[in-house]
């Protein structure tokens, strides 16, 4: 981005003039703002090449250090915590069944319920619509604890149905759906039903493929929103193999409180791992989900 | 292919609305009817009800021997071209072609041979697996023929399907869809705003005013003998030109006083005028004064439009006519003059 606006910038003021300083504050403004965002980022990796003596001793330096492999190996394979069944490796496949399972959940739920608001005469549909939309009031923090009970009692403690499916039905998404399905001609209705396709065909033979951008841009936002849960999973989850790596980093730095040297290595290699699988859906799935909010193609 | 009958078909919306007053007509197998009318005219609520897409309040609508009025659309055997193609944008031509006789569970090998016949017949064949997105208009147009050709439906329903077109590919695609129609039998309603696409594919025109059907009759009854002022002033362009007359002394008086023609027997006061532009000569003998004030140079005829006393007037002229500027004298034709009740507008 820098990039471009620097070569157009030069071929316009290619008579060399005087400086222009509002060019120069807005590239000022750009350089720290990207300092500010890759600068911890950058520590991070320094952090996970150095060994943890190193940094305990020099605190975070400049030099890139020969640790990485093995700071890797530990943090994906060596178990923490004591049934040693929290290895990164399981903590990652934990976290990917949760934000998964949350981002498919929360968009087939989502989907259907627009369906019903929108296609169907309903009575109060608005109504129930609406109703749905307040429980953006109503985040999980304000209902925990009936929520937890709920949980326990169906005895979905330390399953992945008891982490996902409480958190599963989305105001967001349904309102999203809803918008997206309103603005689709009415005559593809007509002409599909005309076309002797019903309700049921008619969603999943025209409605879900040309909601592709949109179910791309919602699985998404909804993988990373679950990706980064960290209250419920450290609520429903006792068990070290249910642990999501989100919480089980903490758990590295908390074990190692005491004389031993906190292994700062291993600590910030899970955290980039941690960060990896949204950036590289973010980054695979950009293009659709830009067009997913702001185009249609119909 | 099917005779449609409707009996006093009649809808009223949920909120009062009375959209289609007790209509009845009758279309027989193979006719292309059209049905013309301004918008907010009931057309097309009539065209979605023998569709099926709207409920019918009252009346008995039949397709073929069949009364149809609580069938499914899939079931009533039509098939039905949208104003805005209303084409499936992430389907292939081909499956789009295709895609209501798979609904219907037709074998792969049937559907094949029938998209490959449809394809054939309106030029697609080298766009079968494109997307909609990647055709013009008039492609997406024809994708949308194709899919109503390939059901072999007793009757086609065409919803303005032109209006999106631009207008050079309008009168083209008029005339593919005319011949289309000829050469497959199948009888067709074709709602329209635009009654020059009226005129010259119908064999039929329903004229729609209100909810109303103010005339049914062929192109050249529309034209010669409207049965309102609403049909005469709506077709034609420009419309009919309607006057001002009184009966006097036995004769049709314009103009304050000039005779133009006898009136029909034993009438008296008001009578509204009308007569096509086509009908009138400039003539300098003439008796009736007419001031020019615009003309429009069409090519191979031109409009002129001015003040007949204090009344606007438009007269048609060949290219090899005179065409005056200003004031000048005019004949009326007097056979092909239609009178009209100036109360109610109904033909005399």
């Amino acid at each position: 981005m820098a990039d471009t606006t620097h070569t157009s910038e030069n071929t316009v003021a290619r008579p060399r003039k005087s400086i222009k300083w509002g060019t120069v504050f807005d590239h000022t403004v750009l350089i720290l703002g990207s300092l500010f965002m890759l600068v911890p980022i950058l520590m991070v990796l320094q952090t996970v090449t150095t060994p943890d003596l190193e940094t305990i001793k020099n605190g975070p330096g400049l030099t890139i250090g020969t640790e990485l492999d093995d700071n890797f190996a530990k943090a994906m394979f060596q178990a923490s915590g004591f049934s040693g069944e929290n290895t990164g490796t399981s903590m990652l496949i934990n976290s990917l069944i949760l934000g998964v399972g949350f981002a498919v959940g929360k968009i087939v739920i989502g989907m259907m319920a627009a369906y019903a608001i929108v296609y169907f005469r309903l009575r109060f549909a608005t109504f129930a619509f609406w109703l749905i939309f307040t429980t953006l009031l109503l985040p999980l923090e304000v209902r925990i604890l009936p929520s937890y009970e709920i949980v326990q009692q169906l005895g979905m403690l330390n399953t992945y149905s008891g982490l996902i499916i409480p958190l599963v039905a989305s105001a967001t998404a349904t309102f999203f759906f809803r918008q997206f399905f309103r603005s689709v001609p009415n005559e593809l209705v007509e002409a599909a039903r005309i076309d002797g396709a019903g309700p049921v065909k008619f969603f999943i033979d025209i409605l879900v493929p040309l909601s592709q951008t949109m179910i791309a841009a919602m699985f998404i936002i909804m993988f990373v929103y679950g990706w980064n849960q960290y209250l419920w999973p450290t609520m429903i989850t006792t068990d070290e193999d249910m642990y999501t790596l989100v919480r089980g980093i903490k758990q590295i730095t908390q074990d190692l409180e005491g004389t031993n040297v906190p292994e700062y290595g291993r600590a910030n290699m899970l955290a980039l791992i941690a960060i990896l699988p949204p950036v590289l859906i973010v980054i695979f799935f950009q293009s659709w989900f830009v067009k997913g909010l702001t185009e249609s193609d119909k | 292919m099917a005779r449609v009958h409707l009996e006093t078909i009649r809808k009223i919306y949920p909120n009062g609305f009375e959209a289609v007053t007790p209509t009845s007509f009758d279309i027989p197998d193979g006719e292309f009817v059209v049905l013309v009318g301004p918008s907010g005219c009931g057309k097309s609520t009539l065209l979605r009800m023998i569709a099926g897409l709207e409920d019918i309040t009252e009346g008995t609508l039949s397709i073929g021997d069949r009364v149809v009025n609580g069938v499914d659309p899939a079931d009533r055997d039509i098939a039905m071209v949208f104003q805005n193609y209303a084409l499936y944008p992430h389907m292939t031509v081909r499956r789009n072609i295709a895609y209501g006789l798979q609904n219907r569970k037709i074998d792969k090998a049937t559907i094949e041979q029938k998209v490959q016949e449809a394809a054939t017949m309106l030029n697609l064949t080298e766009y079968l697996d494109r997307k909609p997105a990647q055709l013009s208009g008039g492609q997406r147009q024809r994708v949308a023929m194709g899919r109503a050709i390939v059901r072999d439906p007793a009757l086609f329903l065409f919803d303005e399907p032109l209006s999106n077109l631009d207008a050079k590919l309008r009168n083209q695609m008029r005339i593919e869809i005319k011949a289309l129609q000829r050469r497959l039998g199948v009888t067709s309603i074709y709602v329209t705003h635009d009654q020059v696409e009226a005129m010259t594919m119908a064999d039929r025109i329903i004229v729609m005013n209100g909810g109303k059907v103010e005339q049914i009759g062929t192109p050249h009854e529309v034209y010669h003998n409207p049965a309102s002022t609403f049909v005469a002033s709506f077709m034609g362009a420009p419309p009919m030109n309607l006057l001002e007359a009184r009966f006097e002394d036995g004769m049709v008086r314009i103009n304050g006083g000039t005779p133009v023609m006898p009136a029909p027997a034993a009438r008296t006061g008001n009578v509204t005028l009308g007569i096509r532009p086509e009908d009138v000569r400039i003539d300098d003998a003439g008796d009736i004064p007419f001031h020019v004030d615009l003309v429009e140079e069409l090519g191979a005829h031109r409009l002129l439009h001015g003040q007949l006393g204090d009344q606007t007037f438009s007269i048609h002229a060949m290219k090899d006519e005179p065409a005056p500027q200003g004031a000048t004298r005019l004949s009326l034709i007097p056979d092909n003059i239609c009178l009209f009740d100036s109360e109610t507008g109904k033909r005399i």
